[in-house]
């Protein structure tokens, strides 16, 4: 299991040939109370950069970007009924959706763990 | 970005915020406080529960001076100024030769000068304003009084124990009382759709004094985030969004602020545009809007008829957390401004469906006596 991050501040796991996609600690403190959250539908292609979900707080909405190119398999339905849950388990339970990606080595263009720290650090 | 920070003023309380936890930004020149640790959701719920500290030391205090300073007001706005008995006050608007508005503003009769404060944004054009038009008048800017909102239903009790007379004030009055022997100037007023005060006092009493009222227990520091969504949902403009120069008082539903008299008598700029426009109507008029479902329509949404024509555009939108569900308001064609009627809001390419209703979205709290 591996987790990489982007410089957009998503966090995306790799489990076998799928990898979940959610918003890190960082980017839900940034955005505040979440009240708002679209997920795509199973099936959908992107392609990475694309936007695949959108997360509104109560004072803005921001979009979800597809880590990777590939097909979604799930969207979590738990953070379309609860959206809090983006603030109280952002890296857990407040995922946003699962995907299948074309090319996994993608994977390896992504931030790991100590760049995504350096980032953040650069950030204050 | 790190310039636009390093030049921006301060309010009196800059460092009280801060050690609240207030993330700061840069609104109008000024680094504010957006929110809090709290957040925006707690903040607004807690002042329509309870009571809530603004900070809104960076909106501009002026005293305009003189015998005739009414009649000469009135000379810049539509509002009945000289209506005004001593300790009242008026909600009113700048207009300009197209009828357009220049800004919105509180008037306060002082008996020997008018209270005033406009927003932030638009002071030092508001000011240089009254220079150009009110040459003889003494413009009395007010540059050393910080400006506190305390607001919610608790608001009153929280106050009347430093000033045990704000209880009785009537809403819309203000009046200078003692906090601890300063003079301060109190009105009972506010722009949350709760009851609540605003209180002017010297820059270096309020950081003294806003630290006592958040050591209430019913006080909670409020940032500028749950401020546009409390106003957001009791249906009031926000000056550069729903209201601007572009807009008039009429086209932006302010009728209810042009009183009888100067409806008859004119004498405002823009006047014959104004009143032309309350004898024959508007194209468009400011409404309030519920989409359907969950998600919020943000300012600039496209407002569309149900058969896909250009119907108008939102000016304010987002979530309302006492609703519980997406607000928005702005400007539609005027045979789609009546409550109930059908819209589609463009968001994201969708059409979200959405029904124009008359705000405020919430029912306003105001103290009636």
């Amino acid at each position: 299991m591996t987790v990489k991050y982007t410089k957009d501040h998503e966090w995306v796991r790799l489990d076998g040939d799928v990898v979940t996609v959610g918003i890190t600690n960082y980017a839900q403190e940034q955005l505040g109370d979440v009240v708002f959250v679209e997920v795509p539908e199973t099936g959908t292609h992107f392609d990475a950069g694309a936007e695949a979900a959108v997360v509104e707080s109560v004072k803005a909405a921001s979009e979800v970007y597809a880590p990777l190119s590939g097909e979604i398999v799930d969207g979590n339905q738990a953070v379309v009924d609860e959206p809090a849950l983006v603030n109280s388990d952002p890296e857990g339970g407040g995922w946003f959706f699962k995907m299948k990606p074309d090319d996994p080595s993608q994977m390896d263009d992504l931030l790991d763990d100590a760049a995504y720290r350096a980032l953040l650090a650069d950030l204050g | 970005m790190a310039d636009d920070t390093k030049n921006l003023k301060t309010t009196p309380l800059d460092e009280m915020h801060r050690e609240y936890g207030a993330k700061m930004v840069p609104f109008a020149g000024y680094s504010m406080p957006v929110q809090y640790k709290a957040g925006v959701l707690q903040e607004h719920l807690h002042t329509r529960a309870s009571a809530g500290l603004f900070d809104v030391s960076h909106m501009g205090q002026a005293r305009l001076h003189g015998a005739k300073a009414a009649e000469a007001l009135e000379t810049l706005v539509p509002g009945d100024i000289a209506g005004l008995d001593a300790g009242n006050m008026r909600y009113t608007l700048f207009t300009n030769e197209h009828g357009g508005i220049l800004d919105d503003l509180m008037v306060t009769q002082c008996g020997d000068s008018l209270y005033l404060v406009v927003n932030a944004a638009c002071k030092e054009a508001d000011f240089a304003h009254f220079s150009a038009r009110l040459p003889d008048l003494w413009l009395e800017v007010i540059e050393d009084h910080a400006l506190l909102a305390l607001q919610g239903p608790k608001a009153a009790d929280v106050l009347a124990r430093y000033v045990p007379a704000a209880r009785h004030m009537v809403f819309l009055t203000g009046a200078t009382y003692r906090i601890n022997d300063v003079p301060c100037f109190i009105t009972r007023s506010g722009y949350t759709g709760e009851d609540g005060f605003e209180i002017s006092l010297p820059a270096a009493e309020a950081e003294a004094f806003a630290r006592l009222l958040l050591a209430e227990t019913e006080v909670m520091p409020i940032g500028l985030g749950a401020r546009d969504s409390l106003r957001l949902e009791a249906g009031l403009c926000l000056y550069g969004h729903d209201i601007d120069e572009s807009t008039t008082p009429v086209e932006a539903a302010l009728n209810w602020t042009i009183g009888k008299r100067r409806r008859e008598e004119g004498g405002f700029p823009g006047a014959d545009v104004v009143l032309g426009q309350i004898k024959d109507g508007t194209a468009r008029k400011r409404v309030g809007l519920i989409p359907e479902g969950r998600a919020p329509a943000r300012a600039g949404t496209e407002i569309q008829d149900l058969g896909g024509g250009a119907a108008g555009t939102v000016t304010s939108g987002g979530f309302g957390p006492t609703v519980d569900g997406p607000i928005a308001m702005g400007y539609v064609r005027a045979d789609l401004a009546e409550p109930g009627t059908r819209v589609n809001l463009m968001v994201r390419g969708k059409a979200l469906a959405a029904r124009v209703v008359k705000p405020p979205f919430v029912k306003q709290n105001y103290v009636k006596d």
